[in-house]
Parts: structure tokens; C-alpha cells; sequence
């Protein structure tokens, strides 16, 4: 994982390394600092000179200089490195993403792929601008102080070994008592906020039934619940900070009585006054970095949890790869489904699809009806290559869609997503997602043909009024037809309408069908519709169920003798009926 | 520990980390602690300060310590030379009185911090617990316009982001704040005692110190804001760009779409690099400006020795080395504890405008209710007097309080509902219904027709009262709606929206919601009715199966059947359906219509849908335009007055 992640450092290596190394020399002249102290104390100490306090000062003065310009150094060369490291991340993961199949994207939810672009590479970058500073100079810290306590006094030094083992052994139980329970409690919180969303979405409902008391009493039990875990967690984490005191107090006292006796019976041998203030301060330095260590090492760990959901991402590999010797022409708009058969994964139990044959001539128009659950969207979307079959083979053109290049299949094959979305951006540009060099002209004929050129220019913005996120300022019969322009730009051999017309009035919906007659009379058209006289006039309809094709025929050949497409003609029209019959 | 957890999403905002009213959220934020934890926070406040005075105290043991130590060195020097036995006899007694004073106090400090930090767990969670349910509560209690003017990001930052600053506004940085504020005062009493000379020359370096914190500091936050609008800009983007994925695929988009995000991506990094710089090297340069001052009261403390300058100090001591020791070690705490302080300033700042934040949802508009008129379990004798039961009959009546003569009507619910010249406008200036006159006879099937935001959902939003007429009046059963308590008014209504909303928990547990304590078999039932039950059977754990964040593992055509069989379950003696059948296809809806119609047989119902079939065997059809009812009739009256009905039906006329 961390090799997988390490590869997002790519041109910040200079400023990665550099880094560190600015961080230790910061830290040599940090520890240097102290000893330097410890000898000017002692020579005001042994009478004033102020050429000598100048001289110390100077060397103290330098080295401030230095470790100020190596600790700057350090903090701009490690806010490049993390903000790159955490951009080279970011665009990693998008662009690995624009490479998922359908399959990879539904396998991931939307909203846990947002979570790792977003939040999980924050994590990543911070964790990475910890590992690069504070990661190193921690460590470091220890082991200079340590190398200068025992040059000023060996003998004193052995009280550091002494107390270090206590706060090291202390904060490892604190810590490893406490994890378990954070992670716990974070998962909780979580669900809380979760039940919050869920509550806030779902607003009306909780007021519709009056069940603002009960929510309540729900989010209170579990904020309760929350509010305990923490607790128990925080209390012990409390223990960090006597623990830290009472080994830093530890240390100042045994300094202070073991120096005392020491300076004295050595007559200032083995130990000097000055060097009292300076080996507390060392002390203080250790242990101020242990626990730091120990706060990394919590930190640290949160962020593994992000580094495998980002690697998992990273890891996927499309389900889909373009051939080897990809064929880049489709000849026509023909389809052919032989003896298909497909399932979503190979763990599903149920097959969404089986025993499919179908032979749709270039040109065609072709309906598709069934109700909820029958696998109409999967079959579209097998035409396409969205989903490979499982078993059999789908062919346009003449040609298993395996063969051709998918960006000429899919240029060639439009797909009006049933769940389909606009971008933010003007209708311009929404619709030039068909085809980036259209005309201005060609906008407004596919406009047109959809049947959104009149509403778009009653707009005052007309096509540069600005579609918000998700389209939520068109209506969505607008949106619908807006995506029927947008595909129909693409100039396609095939176009696919999955229920892309359901919230357009059937006159709307009358009119797009002639247009598509009279404009594109060469492209196949499959059209999936609820209502039947989306497809009624359609030169085959195929009814599907349960994921097998129940029947194929005309407007009247199933009218006459399929039960399904009868009863659903029936729902629909009864009044009609009632009339023809009156 | 400021990490998110794996689901805590990104919760945008527009604004900066900025609060407006600094002082004012802090006195109420410390009103609020007060006021739930008054006593722990008075014992906090006792440890904070023995505690903080009693591990500051170890300057002045320093000190002494050297006193002690030069003495003993003194006292060692015999005629024979240095008799380190002789030196150290005659400060015995001194430096063991001096280390058993250092253990006192180490021992009181860290018992009292012990005691403290503890306490501060217990404080600090349970206030945000209360916090948390105070927002929750009120939150409940917010009309719906509330809802419709905060986006659902909006509202869910308070209780991700807000809930969070204020944890470490109040479990660390007040209290370091305070600790720092201590230790400080501590130290200049030490100090001005000591020496003032030397004091003031700390002073103006404390003075530099403070112009160098607010400089790099003010530029670190110009930064982040900057950081947080291009972090909100690129993940508003990827976000965009992860929910639309498939189109992009569709479209062969990737190149374009990665484009764009490099561009965003790109400018991020440039001001997050900016943000990073100027808070990293904060902390190098207090460092060490702490030291040159270090640097500076040593020279100016051995100036002062040599030039044997006049002393000014509180204590009247004269300046000596034994003092200018302890004061630089002194020196150097003070700029610790001002680094700390300086650390803690973003934290403060963005917990006050979370509290802030806070403070504004709490101080929201509640949704009003003054109905007095409350629903109630009825019997009815043969006579055809009502009388009010504690049970379930199955029969409820309006409980009428007469304020006047303190008398008591009953009338008995049955889904009379007139509308009698509404007008309405979601803002005021902007009415969107009106002078609607409509009723519903009980048992009546009502239907709705029109386009979108022709108001058909306004007016089924007047009924249950989310909203409040502008002018006219709503009777139900005789009684203004106005005079009925809303809880009680929304309990006789089913709702089942278009948008579905179901509830993590089990798909048995999403159609009890709509009656707490209806049975399995009640539930099953429903079920059943709704035409749920063969989907249901089929899912893996059947009625167990657990549902979550929003039932995503549902098509949109089975949640819509859950929640008719959640609201067939609270079995409502009047029920409004908007576009309730709108994602199941044209055969189970016909299916689930039946079971309707048997459960509603007797009962009032609105109904609005988009497909012409599913209103055609109503009673009554309204067509509304712009607000206004333009047609009103049963089907077949409708056709035959061949108007916009017609046009509708037989596809000439646009409907969206």
C-alpha cells in the first residue's frame, strides 16, 4: 500500500527530500542550542564579562539564524511536497476512475468514491505532511538530545534512559487501550450522522407521521451511546498529559538532586551549574517528542484506513479492455443478440438475462416494453458494451462488440441514460458534450429535433442560460429532452432512448418520434418506454420479462396475442377503450 | 484528533471560518457549559489553577537550587583545598527541604491535572451530546421552509463540521488558552518581582512576538480561506463529475472531464501549498525569536550585572546571578506558552464561528402551533353520541374545547376537507395559488391534474399545514384548521410523497413507522395491500432485511411501494398520494390501485399523479393552471366538456 501511494510523490521528490533534511539539521541546532546556553549561564556565572556574554550570545544569535532558516526551509519545501503529493493523488484516483466500467462504478457507490476523492486524500495529504516532518523530527529530537545530554554529562544522562522506558511503556498502554474503542465510537458517530442526513432528507416524512418525539428519542439513545464511548476513550487518552508531567517532573528533580550532590562532590568535575537548566531541558525535549511520536503513531493509523479505501480504488482494474487490434469502423446500425446470457456479478444468483436472440435490421425502429424489474436497461446497455455478456455475444454492425474500439462503438452507439444528468455549464455547452465542434446551426437542428429548441429559447439566456448542478432549474421533461439533444449530436448509427422520454407529454413525445423519422431515418432507434404509445408505432416491439424476451411482434400481432402486452395496454387505456366501444 | 471518519463527507459552505460576533458566542457558548455543567467546571477551574501555579513554581526552585548548590560549593572551599563531604553536610538540609518542596508541588500538579483532563473528558462529551440533542430537538420542532431554504449539506455541517470545531474549541483550546493565560501571569509576577529592568526587555520581545504571530498568522488564514473555496470548488466538481460517471462514459468524455479537473485540481495545490507555507513556518520563527530573547536577557541581565545599573524590582532584591539564571529559563517558557497560544488561534477562531453557527440554527423560528383542538379514540352509542375511550376503536373524533363556557364537543373525523378561497405564496410577495375552492366529500377520491408548479403539491401542503394559508379557509370536518393541533391533524393524514424517504433499519421496522405499534402481522398485511409482499418474500432476509442510507439496495419502484404500505399501515383516515405510483410500471400500479381502493373505501383520498390512468377512476379531477383550478369534474365530464382535460387526455396539450 504504501509503495501504491508513494508513487503519487512523482516531481515533489526534490521537495520531499529536502524536507527531512532541513527538519534534521533544524533539530542539530536545536539540540546545539541548550549546550551553548549551558556555558553562557556558567560564564556569567563566573563573573560578568559582557565580551564573553557577547560572544556566547553571538553563537547563540547564528544559531537561532540557522535553525530559523532551516525550519522555514523545512515548512516551504514540506508544503509543497504534501499539497503536490496530495494533487498528484487526487488526479490519480479521478482519472483511474474515468477508466471504470459500469461495472467498477456500480461496485463502488457514487458517494464512497466522493468520500475517497475527497475526504480520504485530505487524510492521505495531511498523514503524508506528517511522515515527511514530524515523523522525522521526533525521532531525531530523541536521539540528538539524548547524544548532547551525554555529552554534557554521561552520568546524569542514565536518569533519561531511566524515565524514557516509563512514558514509552505508558503512552503504548494508553494508546492500545484506546484505539479500539475511538474506532468503535468513530463508526458510531458516523452512523449517527448518517441517521441525521437520513432524518433531514426525509423531513416531511418524519412530520407527516408526527414522529418528531420518536426521532428524538432515537438520535438521543444513540448520541448517548456516542457521548459514553467517547468518554471512556477520552478519559484514558487524559492520562497522556499527568503521565508526560510526571515523568518530565521526574526528571527535574532527580536532576536537581542528583546534580546538586554531584557538582558538589566533584567541585564542579564532572558537572557544572549551568549545565543543570540545560539537561532539564534536553529531558523536556525527549519527552516532548515521545509523545509526539505517540500522537503521530494514533494519526498515522486513522490514515491507513484511508490509504487502503484510496489503494482500492487505485488497485481496480476496468472490467472492460479495448481489443487488441481494435476495429474503428461501424459498418451499420444493425444489432444481433445470439443465445446472450448475463448477470451484474459473478456472485449474483440470478441471471438479469438469459437466452437472448434478437436480430434488429440497421434503420429499425424498435420498442421495448416490461415492467419493472424485466432487464430492459441491461439489455440497452449490453449494445453499447457498458456490460460485457456473460455467456453469448452481441454484435452491431456485424461485428461482436468486443471487437471494435469502444470509442468508436460508443460514438457510434448514443445512450439516453433513464438516470441521466446535465452538468453545470450553459445548454451550449451541455449539448456539445455530443459533439465538441458542432455548430451553432447543428445545436439548434438537434434541438429542434428533440423538441427543447422552443423552450430553450424562451429562456432569456436562451442557449446560454446556465444549467445548474444536476440540471435542478429545467423541469425535468426539459432535462429529458435536453439529454435526447445532446445524444442525438453525436450523430450516431444507433440511438438508445432508455425511458428517456417519461416525463414529456405523449404529444412532445408523438412529435420527438417524427422527428427522429423524418430527420434520422438511417439510425436504429430502441426506444424503452413505459407508455405504449411511445412504441406503438414502432416496427417491432419486444416484450420483455423476468429477464427473457417474452415476445416480438407489431403494435398488433402482440396486441392480439400477448398477455403482457395486453394487460399493460389495458392499465393504460381503459377509458380509451371504453370510448371505442361506446 | 481532527480526522474524519470514512463517511463524515464533505460539508460545503460558502463563507469563510470567520465569526461574526466573536464575543457574543463566546459569553453564550460559556453560558451554555455553565449552565449545564456548572459544578465540574468549578472543580476543573480549582485543579487548572493549583495545578498550573504549582508546576510554574519550578523557576523559583531553580533558583534555589543555584543558591544552594553555590553555597555548598562555597562551603566545600577549606583551608586543605576542596572538601567535598564538608560542602555538601552544610546544604543538606537545605536541598532535601528544596527536593521534598519539588515533589509536593509535582505532586499536586499532576494529581490536579490528572483530575482535571478527566473531568474535562466527562464535560467535554457530554456537553456535545447535549448540544448535539438541542440542535436535534429544535431541528425537529423548524417548519418545513426551514428546509427548503438550507440545503441538506447545509444543515448536516452543523452536526459534522460545527459539532467538531466546538470539541476542540472546548476540550483543548479553551483550556490551553486558559493554562497559557497562568503560566503567563504566573511568570510576570515571578519576574516584575525579581527584576523589572529585565521584564521590560521580555515584554517588548513577548511585543514582537505577538506582530509576528498576527502578520504570519493573518497571512495563513487569507490563505486558507482561499484553500477552503478551491477544496470546496474541486470536490463540488468531483463530486458532479462521480454521479454523472456513466454519462461520461457514455459521451467518451474522460479526456475532457480529467481536463477541467486538472485545472481546479492545479489551483488548489497552488493555494494549499501557499496556506501550508506560511502556518509551517509559524512555529520555526516563534521558536526561534524565543531564542534570540533568550540571547537578549542574558546580555542585557549581564550588562546590568557588570554595570552594577540600579535595581528595580518589586522585591527590592538587588539583581543577581543567581536571579538572571531562573529569569532565562523563565524567558524561555514565556515564548513556549505564546507559541502555544499562537497555535491554538485558528482553532479558537473556527470554533467560535462553528458556535456561532450553531447558535443561529438554535435561535431558528419554531414551527408555530396554537390548535387546541386535539384527535382522540371515539365510541359512538346508538344514540350517535360520541364518547372519547382510551383504546383503538377504529373510530376517532375531533376533541373540541369550547374556551368561552368550558364545555366540550365532540365531532367525529371523517375526512371532510373544504378549501374555501385559499390563497397561498411561498414567499409573500409571490402567490402561486389562487382563490381555491374545492371540497372533498368523505370516501371521495380527489385528483389533482396539472403541470409542474401548476400547484398541486401546494395545495395537499396546505392540508397537513407545512405551510400556512395567506388568505381563505381550510375546514376539516367543520373545523378550521387553523384551531387543530398539528401533530393531531398530520396523524389523521397518510402521506406518501414521490420522493421516497425510508429509514435505516429493517424493511419490517420502515412499515411500522407509519404506526409504532402495529403488529408484524398488521404490518404483513399492509404489506400485501400495497403489493410489497412478493417483492419483500424475494429479498434476502424477507421482512428482515436490513435497509440502508435510504434504502439504496431498492429500485425506486419498490421504495414507492414500501412507503404506500407504510402509510396502509397507519391506516389514516384521510390519505394524500403525490405521484405515490409514479416509478412502478402501468401493471403493479393497477395492482396496488386495487389494494388501495379497498383500503380507502370510505375514506377521503388525493391523489396526484402525472399519468392520466392513474386518476381517471376519481371521483372528482381538478385541473389546475398557474394556481388556479380551471377545470373540475369526473372523468368522463371532463372529456365530454372537451377542454384542457381533453386536450391532456387524447396528447395535444403538453403536461410537465
Amino acid at each position: 500500500m504504501i509503495k501504491k501511494l508513494a508513487g503519487a510523490i512523482r516531481e515533489y521528490k526534490l521537495p520531499s527530500i529536502l524536507t527531512p533534511l532541513f527538519v534534521a539539521f533544524e533539530v542539530v541546532v536545536e539540540c546545539i542550542i541548550p549546550f551553548v546556553t549551558a556555558q553562557l549561564i556558567d560564564k556569567i556565572r563566573g563573573g560578568v564579562d559582557v565580551a564573553v556574554i557577547a560572544k556566547y550570545g553571538g553563537i547563540l544569535v547564528v544559531l537561532a539564524l540557522v535553525s530559523l532558516t532551516c525550519g522555514a526551509l523545512a515548512g516551504h519545501f514540506c508544503a509543497t511536497a504534501s499539497s503536490g503529493f496530495g494533487k498528484n493523488l487526487r488526479r490519480d484516483l479521478f482519472s483511474r476512475v474515468q477508466g471504470f466500467s459500469f461495472a467498477n462504478i456500480d461496485k463502488f457507490s457514487t458517494s464512497s468514491l466522493v468520500t475517497r476523492l475527497t475526504t480520504d486524500v485530505n487524510n492521505l495529504q495531511n498523514a503524508y505532511m506528517m511522515v515527511i516532518r514530524s515523523a522525522v523530527r521526533s525521532p531525531f529530537m530523541v536521539v540528538f538530545s539524548l547524544v548532547m545530554a551525554f555529552k554534557m554529562c554521561p552520568r546524569m544522562s542514565t536518569i533519561f534512559v531511566a524515565v524514557i522506558p516509563i512514558l514509552v511503556f505508558g503512552l503504548a498502554l494508553i494508546t492500545k487501550k484506546a484505539m479500539p474503542i475511538f474506532r468503535r465510537v468513530f463508526k458510531k458517530y458516523d452512523t449517527l450522522n448518517n441517521s441525521v442526513q437520513e432524518n433531514v432528507k426525509g423531513m416531511r416524512v418524519v412530520k407527516s407521521y408526527v414522529r418528531e418525539a420518536y426521532e428524538e428519542k432515537k438520535f438521543d439513545t444513540a448520541s448517548v451511546d456516542v457521548r459514553n464511548d467517547f468518554v471512556r476513550a477520552e478519559k484514558l487518552l487524559a492520562l497522556n498529559a499527568p503521565l508526560m508531567q510526571f515523568c518530565s517532573k521526574s526528571i527535574t528533580i532527580c536532576v536537581s538532586y542528583f546534580g546538586a550532590r554531584l557538582i558538589i562532590g566533584t567541585n564542579e568535575g564532572a558537572m557544572q551549574v549551568g549545565q543543570l537548566s540545560g539537561l532539564i531541558t534536553y529531558g523536556m525535549q525527549i519527552l516532548m517528542s515521545l509523545m509526539m511520536l505517540s500522537m503521530l503513531f494514533v494519526m498515522l493509523t486513522m490514515a491507513i484506513e484511508s490509504g487502503r479505501r484510496v489503494c482500492e480504488v487505485l488497485d481496480e482494474e476496468s472490467t472492460l479492455k479495448n481489443p487488441e487490434n481494435p476495429i474503428d469502423i461501424v459498418a451499420d446500425g444493425s444489432i444481433d443478440f445470439r443465445d446472450v446470457t448475463f448477470k451484474y456479478s459473478e456472485k449474483a444468483e440470478r441471471y438479469a438475462l438469459e437466452g437472448i436472440n434478437l436480430h434488429i435490421e440497421s434503420g429499425e425502429t424498435v420498442g421495448i416494453i416490461g415492467g419493472t424489474g424485466s432487464s430492459k436497461t441491461t439489455l440497452i446497455q449490453l449494445i453499447s458494451r457498458l456490460y460485457d455478456v456473460t455467456d453469448g455475444a452481441v454484435y452491431v454492425g456485424g461485428v461482436d462488440v468486443r471487437n471494435y474500439d469502444i470509442e468508436t462503438l460508443r460514438n457510434q452507439v448514443a445512450v439516453v441514460l433513464q438516470k441521466n444528468v446535465l452538468f453545470s455549464g450553459t445548454i451550449k455547452e451541455n449539448l456539445r458534450w455530443g459533439d465538441k465542434n458542432a455548430t451553432d446551426e447543428e445545436l439548434i437542428e438537434a434541438a429542434k429535433s428533440a423538441c427543447a429548441h422552443e423552450f430553450i429559447e424562451s429562456f432569456p439566456d436562451g442557449y446560454d442560460t446556465y444549467i445548474e448542478q444536476g440540471g435542478t432549474n429545467v423541469s425535468g421533461g426539459q432535462r429529458q429532452r435536453l439529454c435526447i439533444a445532446r445524444a442525438l449530436l453525436k450523430k450516431p448509427k444507433i440511438l438508445i432512448l432508455d425511458d428517456s422520454t417519461s416525463a414529456v407529454d405523449t404529444k412532445t413525445d408523438a412529435l420527438i418520434r417524427k422527428a427522429f423519422r423524418e430527420n434520422i431515418p438511417g439510425t436504429t432507434k430502441l426506444i424503452i418506454a413505459q407508455r405504449i404509445s411511445s412504441v406503438q408505432d414502432a416496427d417491432q416491439i419486444i416484450v420483455l420479462d423476468g429477464g427473457r424476451v417474452d415476445a416480438v411482434g407489431t403494435h398488433e400481432q402482440l396486441l392480439a396475442d400477448n398477455e403482457i402486452y395486453k394487460e399493460v395496454y389495458y392499465s393504460q387505456n381503459k377509458a380509451g377503450d371504453e370510448d371505442g366501444r361506446s | 484528533m481532527k480526522m474524519a471518519g470514512p463517511n463524515g463527507g464533505p460539508g460545503r459552505r460558502k463563507f469563510g471560518p470567520k465569526a461574526k460576533d466573536v464575543k457574543g458566542s463566546l459569553f453564550r457558548l460559556i453560558k451554555f457549559l455553565i449552565a449545564d455543567y456548572k459544578k465540574q467546571l468549578i472543580f476543573v477551574l480549582i485543579c487548572l489553577f493549583f495545578g498550573t501555579i504549582a508546576l510554574t513554581t519550578t523557576s523559583i526552585f531553580v533558583k534555589n537550587l543555584v543558591e544552594i548548590v553555590e553555597a555548598g560549593l562555597k562551603a566545600g572551599q577549606t583551608a586543605e583545598g576542596f572538601n567535598a563531604a564538608v560542602g555538601f553536610a552544610a546544604i543538606k538540609g537545605d536541598l532535601i527541604t528544596l527536593i521534598a518542596l519539588m515533589i509536593a508541588t509535582a505532586v499536586v500538579g499532576i494529581a490536579a491535572t490528572t483530575a482535571r483532563e478527566r473531568m474535562m473528558a466527562t464535560v467535554t462529551q457530554g456537553f456535545l451530546q447535549k448540544m448535539r440533542g438541542r440542535m436535534f430537538s429544535k431541528m425537529q420542532r423548524l417548519p418545513i421552509r426551514y428546509f427548503d431554504t438550507h440545503t441538506h449539506g447545509e444543515i448536516m455541517s452543523y452536526y459534522t463540521n460545527d459539532i467538531d470545531t466546538l470539541r476542540q474549541l472546548i476540550s483543548q483550546s479553551l483550556l490551553s488558552f486558559l493554562t497559557c493565560a497562568i503560566t503567563l501571569l504566573t511568570l510576570v509576577s515571578i519576574m516584575l518581582y525579581y527584576s523589572i529592568w529585565m521584564s521590560l526587555v521580555l515584554f517588548l520581545g513577548v511585543f514582537v512576538m505577538f506582530r509576528i504571530t498576527k502578520y504570519i498568522g493573518g497571512n495563513s488564514a487569507k490563505f486558507f480561506i482561499r484553500q477552503q473555496k478551491s477544496l470546496a470548488k474541486a470536490e463540488g466538481y468531483v463530486e458532479e463529475m462521480m454521479h454523472g460517471q456513466k454519462v461520461v462514459k457514455v459521451f467518451c468524455h474522460e479526456e475532457e472531464s480529467l481536463a477541467e479537473f486538472d485545472r481546479l485540481n492545479e489551483q488548489l495545490f497552488e493555494d494549499a501549498r501557499q496556506a501550508n507555507r506560511f502556518a509551517n513556518i509559524l512555529m520555526p520563527i516563534l521558536n526561534n525569536v524565543g531564542n534570540l530573547l533568550y540571547v537578549l536577557i542574558a546580555f542585557v541581565g549581564g550588562v546590568l550585572l557588570v554595570t552594577k545599573a540600579p535595581s528595580l524590582s518589586l522585591s527590592g532584591q538587588a539583581l543577581s546571578i543567581a536571579i538572571v539564571i531562573p529569569f532565562l529559563n523563565m524567558t524561555k517558557q514565556f515564548s513556549q506558552n505564546i507559541s502555544q497560544i499562537s497555535q491554538q488561534i485558528n482553532a479558537v477562531a473556527m470554533g467560535l464561528a462553528g458556535a456561532e453557527r450553531i447558535f443561529e440554527l438554535l435561535d431558528e423560528e419554531v414551527e408555530e402551533d396554537n390548535g387546541y383542538v386535539t384527535l382522540v379514540n371515539a365510541k359512538i352509542d346508538e344514540d350517535g353520541t360520541i364518547h372519547e375511550c382510551a383504546e383503538r376503536t377504529g373510530v376517532w373524533a375531533w376533541r373540541h374545547p369550547h374556551a368561552a363556557d368550558g364545555t366540550v364537543t365532540y365531532t367525529r373525523l371523517q375526512g371532510d376537507v373544504v378549501f374555501d378561497d385559499v390563497d397561498f405564496g411561498y414567499v409573500e410577495d409571490k402567490i402561486v395559488l389562487h382563490n381555491v375552492s374545492l371540497y372533498a366529500r368523505p370516501g371521495q377520491k380527489v385528483a389533482f391534474v396539472g403541470a409542474t408548479g401548476a400547484g398541486k403539491t401546494t395545495i395537499t401542503n396546505l392540508i397537513n399545514r407545512f405551510y400556512d394559508i395567506a388568505d381563505g379557509k381550510i375546514r376539516y370536518d367543520g373545523i378550521n384548521i387553523n384551531k387543530i393541533r398539528k401533530s393531531d391533524l398530520r396523524r389523521s393524514l397518510g402521506i406518501v410523497l414521490q420522493e421516497t424517504n425510508l429509514f435505516t433499519g429493517t424493511v419490517m421496522d420502515n412499515i411500522r413507522y407509519g404506526r409504532l405499534d402495529a403488529t408484524d402481522e398488521e404490518c404483513i398485511e399492509a404489506a400485501k395491500l400495497a403489493n410489497a409482499h412478493s417483492f419483500i418474500t424475494r429479498l434476502p432476509d424477507g421482512y428482515n432485511t436490513m435497509l440502508v442510507s435510504d434504502g439504496a439496495n431498492l429500485s425506486q419502484g419498490q421504495r414507492q411501494l414500501l412507503s404506500i404500505a407504510r402509510a396502509a399501515v397507519a391506516d389514516p383516515p384521510v390519505m394524500i398520494l403525490d405521484e405515490a405510483t409514479s416509478s412502478i410500471d402501468t401493471r403493479t400500479e393497477a395492482l396496488v390501485q386495487k389494494g388501495m381502493d379497498s383500503l380507502m373505501k370510505g375514506r377521503t383520498v388525493f391523489v396526484i399523479a402525472h399519468r392520466l390512468s392513474t386518476v381517471q377512476n376519481s371521483d372528482v379531477i381538478m385541473v389546475l393552471e398557474q394556481g388556479r383550478i380551471i377545470e373540475r369534474g369526473n372523468h368522463d365530464a371532463l372529456i365530454a366538456e372537451k377542454g384542457k382535460y381533453y386536450q391532456l387526455y387524447t396528447g395535444a396539450f403538453e403536461l410537465e
